[in-house]
């Protein structure tokens, strides 16, 4: 119950976040952070892969309906979350992970946060910037944006984990 | 169908993926404009491509039945060529421009009878009342004036020849605009009087003559012919201009009919003040 309602004030409040705040920076057009994508990363690791699609789906659907996008960030959430699992698998700890605990930066250590972080951030940037552009022309553009944006992201998910950590 | 659920429970992850990225991209393409035209687009670029490809197979088989066609209105073009045939048809057709109102459209005719040594000459042409020719009209050549429309029947029309010593034409001097009459005086079908010139214009051998904007009949600066020599004024204040014809009378074969869609309007206007 904990756990649910944690991450629905989550929710919540990423969406808040994104919406109010982050939407705005746009450093030089090529840098616009996600940092919504921290809920999915959050979700616990026994999220029924099918409630995570769902979830991701919602998550990206509530973006595009405050960014006038309808189904751009719903289609790199669902991406991302898709990917979730495998991603968590391929860079699997020795022990399986264990059941509802969420996966926060200390839980596993600094380095697999990173690199877990980083993949999923990387992908749903790829997906989502890709699809924004709708084609590859100009596609240098797109992978600095994809780059730039996802460096981003990921210095405010890992920034996020501190200042929350340490509460 | 017991498989095909255990494979819709074993993939049920990727399906589900799969299904929500289609309700996603559908949900893109309705709602934003710029993927709607773009994914339009495209969609026409491939499908224009595939109907290509259908229509060049297709158009491969049936190549036989082309050819049958093609060579049917071979046949039936042979027997409408020209020569088979009087040439009724007219070749011009209207200049539509919002900026520039057509005043002069030209009909091209062949010229069928023609006399150069008589007092009165007059010239026949193959075209009559069906193919737009009315009288009045002014007969030209790419070289100069012809002559006037006299009278039409429905496919021939005869024409007062500028050789015609009843014929008199408004003409002006090129370089300096002096008006005069312009006619023939019956003796060389080559070379035709300007009257009426003051005797202080400048005019020199060479000089070039052509049509008045005062005649109804033909547009300004068509070419009548050469200054050729100058008769000193015998008394009067004219002097008269023997004009060498820039046309050859004798060889003329095909000329244009000029008709005036404004000649009405003038007409009836300078009759009004006459009034």
């Amino acid at each position: 119950m904990n756990f649910i309602v944690k991450n629905i004030i989550r929710f919540i409040i990423l969406i808040l976040l994104q919406v109010t705040i982050f939407n705005n920076i746009q450093l030089s057009g090529f840098i616009n952070p996600y940092l919504y994508v921290l809920f999915i990363l959050l979700l616990p690791f026994n999220t029924p892969p099918w409630l995570l699609l769902v979830f991701s789906f919602f998550m990206g659907l509530s973006i595009d309906v405050f960014s006038n996008t309808i189904g751009i960030h719903a289609s790199a959430c669902v991406f991302m979350g898709f990917l979730r699992p495998y991603i968590l698998n391929y860079i699997s700890v020795r022990d399986n992970y264990e059941c509802n605990i969420e996966q926060g930066l200390y839980v596993y250590g600094f380095s697999w946060f990173f690199k877990y972080a980083l993949i999923l951030i990387l992908a749903h940037h790829s997906f989502l910037f890709i699809v924004e552009v709708f084609s590859f022309n100009n596609f240098g553009d797109t992978l600095i944006r994809i780059i730039l944006s996802s460096i981003f992201t990921l210095i405010l998910v890992i920034t996020s984990q501190f200042i929350i950590s340490k509460k | 169908m017991k498989n095909l659920l255990q494979v819709i429970v074993r993939f049920h992850f990727t399906i589900l993926f799969l299904i929500i990225e289609l309700v996603c991209f559908l949900l893109i393409v309705n709602n934003n404009n710029y993927h709607k035209t773009v994914f339009l687009n495209s969609n026409n670029a491939i499908s224009g491509g595939i109907y290509n490809k259908v229509n060049s197979f297709s158009d491969y088989v049936r190549l036989t039945k082309i050819n049958d066609k093609l060579s049917n209105e071979n046949t039936l073009l042979h027997n409408l060529l020209s020569e088979n045939y009087k040439l009724s048809a007219d070749s011009f057709f209207f200049y539509q421009d919002t900026l520039f109102k057509q005043q002069y459209v030209y009909r091209s005719a062949k010229v069928i009878n023609n006399s150069i040594n008589k007092q009165r000459n007059y010239i026949t042409l193959n075209k009559g009342r069906n193919q737009g020719i009315q009288t009045e009209m002014g007969v030209v050549t790419n070289n100069g004036v012809i002559g006037i429309v006299k009278s039409v029947s429905d496919n021939y029309s005869t024409v007062l020849s500028l050789l015609n010593s009843r014929l008199k034409i408004s003409a002006k001097i090129k370089k300096n605009n002096h008006h005069g009459s312009f006619y023939w005086d019956g003796k060389d079908y080559r070379k035709a009087r300007l009257i009426e010139i003051p005797s202080h214009v400048d005019i020199k051998i060479g000089d070039t003559i052509t049509t008045s904007s005062f005649s109804s009949v033909f547009p300004e600066g068509i070419l009548l012919g050469t200054a050729d020599e100058v008769l000193p004024s015998s008394g009067g204040n004219f002097r008269e201009i023997i004009v060498l014809l820039s046309n050859d009378f004798n060889q003329i074969s095909y000329v244009d009919v000029i008709g005036d869609l404004l000649k009405d309007e003038r007409l009836e206007l300078e009759n009004e003040v006459e009034k």
